[in-house]
């Protein structure tokens, strides 16, 4: 499996975990669009929405994109080139053994999907060959989640907090965790693309 | 150690850990599915100021005490009322009408947790009429969320949420109307909870205790391995009489189940499912 996966900045890369909130949406949609269908890590998707808005996100973001986005469902297998989404009102782990895990655990960082529960079970699973990334949002989930990552030797890349709507998460997790890259959309965008089958 | 070293013993700990508590307290996590579990136990670590999982099961084993309370971490979920509105409209719509065809009915909540599903099937039943032929089997592995649950007592803060699901899920008074105010707290009438049976029951080693029309298992399959979904599945068959009716967690389903075959899943987004 790693001779086919693609090397990026000396390492190759099987899982991006994404975390977002305020201002999500937009920022999401642009790095979707971005992805090419040979792009081949798995992509793990936690959006703050509220639980009432079930299906919304994969509605929404499915349409922009070349890959398949999905919602998460409990025990599937993650199979590389798709995008996961968590369902609202639940939070989304992933197992050492590459299958996804829901859980009504209590809200963590008042969150549930939480970027942190998110996090550091893919920092668990995925170790050196997952990159984490942190975008716009106005609380501080996600900081400690990123933490975990760069503990576990992966990657971290946090949108550039000037450049989001709400600076308040990138910041957080520069703070707590800082980043191996700190990058505005458009430059994630183009960085993000580069994952792809040689 | 390194941190892969480190996690890599974590994993072994913790295997080691629910055999242990196995063995002691005949309490059997081993199939519960991990992810969940690392987590949960971190945090028992944590509050008992352990440095690794073997610290922690050795102050489990010799202090039953800590095993109360580390049964906390393991087992309880935040609950609520009226949680995804649409499963109890669909129970009015679909499972009333066949509790209706009964003198009398029994109907099981598996994992209930605190209760708040308990106290939302039985304001479902009283306002369809049926709550006075109805039986309700409320079980849990937890004895302090039963107790909980058996006192009917939540915060007050609370019911707001409670009171929006409820109307969303179709209720025809006021959730006020369930419960008086005092002291911060919502006490939720005796009446309610008559016809209710609290009791221990485990899905991992306990069997069928009754018969019943009505099974709710919701979000609790998530924290298991197939192997246990498919005992407790297993259970809920077999304990469910001809034609009864099994409801899960909006995000779950019989996919990956050795019964999907034996159970009819309803057509719409709620998963209500039949015995065949």
């Amino acid at each position: 499996m790693s001779a086919k996966q693609p090397m990026h900045a000396g390492r190759s890369i099987e899982a991006v975990a994404v975390g977002a909130s305020s201002g999500g949406i937009d920022a999401l949609t642009l790095l979707l669009q971005a992805l090419p269908p040979s792009f081949v890590p798995a992509l793990l998707l936690v959006m703050h929405i509220p639980a009432s808005n079930e299906g919304l996100l994969v509605e929404v973001l499915a349409p922009h994109c070349a890959l398949p986005v999905r919602e998460a469902f409990d025990k599937d297998s993650v199979v590389p080139g798709t995008v996961y989404v968590a369902p609202p009102g639940y939070h989304l782990l992933v197992e050492p053994a590459r299958t996804l895990a829901l859980s009504v655990d209590e809200p963590v960082n008042f969150c549930r999907p939480s970027i942190d529960v998110l996090f550091e079970s893919a920092a668990y699973a995925y170790r050196e060959a997952l990159l984490g990334i942190v975008l716009t949002g106005a609380n501080e989930d996600g900081a400690r989640g990123l933490d975990a990552i760069r503990r576990a030797g992966g990657l971290a890349w946090v949108q550039q907090p000037s450049t989001s709507v709400s600076p308040v998460m990138p910041e957080s997790a520069l703070r707590y965790a800082g980043a191996d890259r700190i990058l505005a959309l458009s430059e994630m965008a183009t960085e993000l693309a580069r994952f792809v089958r040689p | 150690m390194t941190q892969h070293a480190r996690e890599d013993a974590f994993d072994h700990e913790l295997k080691l850990l629910l055999d242990a508590i196995y063995h002691r307290y005949q309490h059997d996590f081993r199939h519960y599915a991990l992810a969940s579990l690392r987590r949960r136990v971190s945090q028992a670590m944590q509050r008992f100021g352990c440095r690794s999982v073997s610290q922690l099961q050795d102050r489990i084993l010799h202090e039953p005490e800590v095993f109360a309370q580390t049964l906390e971490y393991f087992t309880v979920q935040v609950s609520e009322m009226f949680r995804d509105p649409d499963y109890f409209r669909a129970l009015r719509a679909e499972v009333v009408p066949f509790l209706r065809t009964y003198p009398s009915v029994k109907l099981w909540i598996a994992g209930c947790s605190t209760g708040e599903e308990v106290i939302s099937l039985a304001i479902v039943l009283d306002e369809e009429d049926v709550l006075d032929r109805s039986l309700i089997y409320a079980t849990d592995i937890n004895p302090k969320a039963l107790g909980v649950a058996k006192a009917g007592v939540y915060p007050i803060a609370r019911m707001a949420q409670f009171s929006a699901s409820y109307l969303a899920a179709g209720g025809t008074r006021s959730l006020s109307d369930y419960y008086h105010a005092a002291y911060g707290s919502a006490i939720f009438d005796r009446s309610l909870r008559q016809r209710v049976l609290y009791a221990d029951h485990s899905l991992a080693t306990d069997a069928v205790f009754s018969e019943v029309h009505f099974v709710s298992c919701r979000n609790v399959l998530i924290y298991f391995d197939r192997e246990l979904q498919n005992r407790a599945l297993g259970v809920f068959h077999e304990a469910l009489v001809h034609r009864g009716y099994l409801g899960l967690g909006s995000r779950e389903s019989l996919r990956f189940s050795a019964l999907a075959a034996s159970l009819e899943e309803l057509p719409g987004r709620q998963r209500l499912y039949r015995k065949r």
